[in-house]
C-alpha cells in the first residue's frame, strides 16, 4: 500500500548507533568447573562485544568459586546486555558492574589495580636513572645484575602505563601485565 | 560389578538415570564410541529407541516430540561426526527454546585430544549452541550429570544440553545416585514468579489503555497448558485484541472473536495495524525478533510497553520496554489475571469501541485474499482445503522453512497449544518431517502432517526409511512448485528478478520415491481433485507423500518488506510487478 514510499530496507535492519560508548568493570562470580572460562570469553566472542582487559582466579578454593574480572566497552545498552547474557550462563552466580556500583556509592571509579614485570636493559647513566625512577614509582627490583632489571609495579593501570613509557628510551626489554584486579569501596561485597 | 546395590557402569547408569527423568523414547544412531550405551539399550524393554537415518533428523524428532508433548526430547549420538551433525538441531532448539538432552559419546579419555578415530571436541563445538553442557570425566560423576542436564533443559527457558560420554566412563564401574538424591547447581535458579509490584504497574496501563494489544509468542506454549489457560482469561476479561508471533500459534485460538491472525513479516494487516498504532503492548513470552518488529525506529511508536519472559536477557534486547516482568508466564498471567478481576468495576469498557472499530475496517482489507484459480492449485487453496479435512480430527502440523510454512501459519487455524511445531528463530529446512515423525512417535493415534516445499523436503527424506520402519503413519503434503519459493521471492523483491539457482531442475518423482521407501505416494495437479486426494491420504494408515503440484509463480503476501514500518506493508492486491520491484531501493540492496 505504501510502495510509493521512499523505501529505505535490506534484508535485517542495520540502525546507526548513536549512543556513547563507555568503559565499565564488571565482576563475575563463577563456579570453578572445565570450560567456565571459555564459555565466558566465548559470549564475547559470539556476540561482538569486547574486552579490553580480563583477569581470572580462583577465589574461594572450598567453596569452588572464581572471580572474573573484565574491562568492557560499550553502549549502556550493550553493557545492560552484557551483564544479563552474562548471568544466563549456568555456571555464573553473580554479576556486578562495578563501575555502576561506584558511581551509586558516590565514588568516580572502583578501586582498579595492576601488576606488572618490567624488564629494562640497564647499564651506564640509563641505569642510575631507571633506579631512580623506579623509586619514584615505587616499584621494586626483583631480579638484576650488571645490565638489566626486572622490576615489579602494581597501581592503576595509567600509572603502569606511564612507568612503562618513561622506560622505554632507557632500555625497555618486555613488559607483562596481569590485567585488573578490582572491588568497590566501603564496607560491602559484591 | 561391585558388592553394592547402586554400583554400575556406566552405560547402566545413563540408562538408568533416563529412566528415573520419565524418558520413554530416544531418538539416536549407533557408532563406536557409544556401543556400550547401545548394549544397554539392547538388554531393556522400559525406553524405546528410535533408529533414524541421520543424527540431525534425531535431533529434530526428539523436537518434535518434545514440543507436541510438553516432555523433553532425547538424542543418542556418537562421537565426531554423530556429534557435528547434531549441531543443527541443538541451535534450532536454542533459538526456539526446545528442551532436548543429546547424549554424545566421545573418544575413551586417554585419547582425548590425540586427534583420534571420529574424535571432535563436542562441547567445545556445542558451547555457543546449547543452554550448557559438560564432558563426563568421572564415572561417579555421571548420574549426577545427567539429572542436572534434564533440570537444566527443563527449567527456566528451556533448551538443548549436551552430555558428552567417553566410551571408558562407559565400561567403567561407579555410584549412582537417584535424582532426589542430587544437589543442583546452585549457581542456576530461575526466578518463576513475576514482582508483584510490576504486575500491579501492567495492569494500572492496560486499565487506563485505549488502544491495547496482547503480543504473545512461543514462551506461552513452553510454559505450558496452564499459560494458556490464563491468556485465553485475560483476553476474555481484558476484550484484547490478541496476535500472535509465529511460535505461538495456537496458544489463543484462531476462531477466537479477538484474534487478529499472525503478526510479523508475512502477518495479517490487522495485526500489524494494532501493533503499530496501540497506545499499550502487553508482550507475552515473545522477543521482539527482527521478523516482528520490522524497522526498529518506526516500531509501535506511541506505545507504553509490558513485557513478560522468564529470561532477563531477552529484556530490552531489541526494543525497550516500560514494564519489565521476569517470570514464567503461567504464573505471571496466573496473577494478573486476578489483580485485574479484582480490579473490574472500575474498568470502562466502552474506552475500547471505537479501537475495535479501527480494527473492524482493517479486517475488511481482507489482507490474505489471493485470485482463486480452477485450472491450478493455489498452494493458498491447498492449505485451507487440508485444513477443512482435518479440523475436526485429531491433528498436529509441523512444516519445513518457506512460503509453504508462512501459508500454513496464514491459513490453518490452531485452536490449541502444542499442535503447531516449526522452526521458527533458526529457520531450518529439513526440520519439519523428522519433528513429524518425533510427533507420531509421542501420539501414535494421531493425524500428523508435515507441510513441505519441494525444496525443504529433500533435506532430511532419509527419514522416510524411519517412518516406515516404525510403521509411523506421517503425512507429507508437498506444496511442489519447483522453486525455492521463498528465495525466489527475495530474488525478485531485492535482485532484479535475477532467479539465481533458486528452481530446481531436476526433481525427484515424489510418488515413486515414496513407493521406493516403502511409503505411499499421492499426485494432485487439479483444484477440483485435492479434496478427494486429501481425503485418500487421510485414510492410509502408512507414510505418505503428497505431490501436490501448485501454481508456480505465486508469492506470500501480506509482506512487510525488510526493513520498512508495520504500516508500510505490501498488501497481494497491491503487490503488482512494478511494486514488488520498487518495494526496495539500491541503498538497501547493498546493505544485505
Amino acid at each position: 500500500m505504501n510502495a510509493h514510499l521512499q523505501p529505505t530496507g535490506s534484508a535485517y535492519f542495520i540502525a546507526k548507533e548513536t549512543e556513547l560508548a563507555e568503559t565499565h568493570t564488571l565482576s563475575v562470580l563463577v563456579d570453578n568447573e572445565p570450560g567456565v572460562l571459555a564459555r565466558v570469553i566465548g559470549l564475547f566472542s559470539g556476540r561482538g562485544y569486547n574486552i579490553e582487559s580480563l583477569t581470572v582466579s580462583e577465589t574461594e578454593h572450598e567453596a569452588h568459586l572464581s572471580r572474573i574480572t573484565i574491562v568492557t566497552r560499550g553502549t549502556p545498552h550493550v553493557l545492560e546486555q552484557i551483564k544479563n547474557q552474562l548471568e544466563r550462563l549456568v555456571p555464573v552466580h553473580r554479576v556486578v558492574d562495578l563501575t555502576v556500583r561506584a558511581a551509586g556509592l558516590g565514588h568516580e571509579r572502583p578501586i582498579e589495580r595492576e601488576l606488572a614485570l618490567v624488564k629494562v636493559h640497564g647499564s651506564g647513566e640509563h641505569r642510575v636513572e631507571a633506579l631512580r625512577l623506579a623509586d619514584a614509582f615505587r616499584a621494586s627490583v626483583i631480579d638484576a645484575n650488571i645490565d638489566h632489571f626486572v622490576f615489579e609495579i602494581t597501581g592503576k593501570p595509567s600509572k603502569i602505563e606511564q612507568f612503562i613509557a618513561i622506560m622505554k628510551p632507557l632500555g625497555l626489554i618486555e613488559v607483562c601485565r596481569t590485567g585488573i584486579a578490582a572491588m568497590n569501596r566501603g564496607p560491602q561485597g559484591m | 560389578m561391585s558388592g553394592t546395590e547402586n554400583q554400575m557402569t556406566g552405560a547402566e547408569i545413563v540408562l538408568q538415570a533416563l529412566k528415573d527423568n520419565g524418558v520413554e523414547h530416544i531418538f539416536g544412531y549407533p557408532g563406536g564410541a557409544v556401543l556400550p550405551i547401545y548394549d544397554e539399550i539392547f538388554q531393556q524393554e522400559d525406553i524405546q529407541h528410535i533408529l533414524v537415518r541421520h543424527e540431525q533428523g534425531a535431533g529434530h524428532m526428539a523436537e518434535g516430540y518434545a514440543r507436541s508433548t510438553g516432555k523433553v526430547g532425547v538424542m543418542l549420538v556418537t562421537s565426531g561426526p554423530g556429534a557435528t551433525n547434531a549441531v543443527t538441531p541443538l541451535q534450532d532448539a536454542l533459538m526456539d527454546s526446545i528442551p532436548l538432552v543429546c547424549i554424545s559419546g566421545q573418544v575413551p579419555t586417554s585419547l582425548i585430544g590425540s586427534d583420534a578415530f571420529q574424535e571432535c571436541d563436542t562441547v567445545g563445538i556445542t558451547r555457543p549452541c546449547t543452554k550448557h553442557n559438560w564432558l563426563v570425566r568421572d564415572v561417579n560423576e555421571l548420574a549426577r550429570v545427567i539429572h542436572e542436564a534434564f533440570r537444566v533443559a527443563q527449567s527456566g527457558r528451556p533448551g538443548p544440553v549436551v552430555v558428552d560420554i567417553p566410551k571408558d566412563i562407559q565400561f567403567a564401574t561407579g555410584a549412582y545416585t537417584p535424582p532426589s538424591a542430587v544437589p543442583t547447581q546452585k549457581s542456576y535458579q530461575p526466578k518463576t514468579q513475576g514482582d508483584l509490584k510490576k504486575i500491579e504497574e501492567a495492569v494500572a496501563l492496560m486499565k487506563s489503555a485505549r488502544q491495547p494489544v496482547i503480543y504473545s509468542g512461543g514462551g506461552v506454549i513452553n510454559s505450558g497448558p496452564q499459560a494458556a489457560h490464563f491468556l485465553r482469561e485475560l483476553v476474555e476479561l481484558t476484550d484484547f485484541p490478541i496476535t500472535s508471533t509465529l511460535m505461538g500459534l495456537g496458544a489463543y485460538p484462531a476462531s477466537g472473536k479477538n484474534w487478529l491472525g499472525m503478526l510479523g513479516m508475512h502477518g495479517t494487516y490487522e495485526a500489524n495495524l494494532a501493533m503499530h498504532d496501540c497506545d499499550v503492548m502487553i508482550c507475552i513470552g515473545a522477543r521482539f525478533d527482527d521478523r516482528i518488529t520490522g524497522r526498529l525506529n518506526a516500531f509501535s511508536p506511541n506505545s507504553k510497553k509490558i513485557h513478560i519472559d522468564i529470561d532477563p536477557s531477552s529484556i530490552n534486547k531489541n526494543v525497550r520496554v516500560d514494564v519489565p516482568i521476569i517470570g514464567d508466564v503461567a504464573a505471571v498471567l496466573e496473577d494478573m489475571v486476578r489483580l485485574w478481576r479484582a480490579a473490574a468495576k472500575t474498568v470502562d469498557r466502552t474506552r475500547l469501541e471505537d479501537w475495535w472499530k479501527s480494527i473492524t475496517k482493517w479486517r475488511a482489507r481482507n489482507s490474505l485474499a489471493y485470485t482463486p484459480s480452477a485450472d491450478v492449485i493455489m498452494p493458498q487453496y491447498a492449505i485451507q482445503r487440508l485444513y477443512e479435512l482435518t479440523k475436526d480430527r485429531d491433528t498436529y502440523i509441523t512444516t519445513e522453512v518457506g512460503q509453504h510454512q508462512m501459508w500454513a501459519a496464514q491459513f490453518f487455524g490452531f485452536e490449541e497449544p502444542n499442535r503447531w511445531m516449526t522452526s521458527g528463530g533458526l529457520g531450518t529446512m529439513g526440520y519439519g518431517f523428522p519433528a513429524a515423525v518425533g510427533v507420531q512417535v509421542a501420539h501414535p493415534d494421531s493425524l500428523v502432517i508435515d507441510i513441505a516445499g519441494d525444496a525443504s523436503i529433500q533435506m532430511c527424506i532419509q527419514e522416510m526409511s524411519c517412518a516406515v520402519q516404525y510403521g509411523l503413519p506421517v503425512k507429507i503434503f508437498i506444496l511442489n512448485n519447483q522453486y525455492m519459493g521463498m528465495v525466489r521471492q527475495w530474488q525478485q523483491l531485492l535482485h532484479g528478478n535475477r532467479l539465481s539457482h533458486s528452481y530446481t531442475e531436476a526433481m525427484p518423482d515424489f510418488v515413486k520415491l515414496a513407493e521406493a521407501y516403502g511409503g505411499v505416494g499421492i499426485r494432485c495437479e487439479k483444484p477440483g481433485e485435492l479434496d478427494e486426494a486429501i481425503k485418500q491420504m487421510i485414510d492410509t494408515p502408512a507414510p505418505v507423500i503428497f505431490d501436490c503440484r501448485v501454481a508456480n509463480l505465486a508469492n506470500c503476501f501480506p509482506m512487510i518488506p525488510s526493513g520498512k514500518a508495520h504500516n508500510e506493508m505490501l498488501l497481494p492486491d497491491e503487490a503488482t510487478d512494478e511494486a514488488v520491484a520498487n518495494a526496495i531501493d539500491a541503498k538497501g540492496r547493498q546493505l544485505v
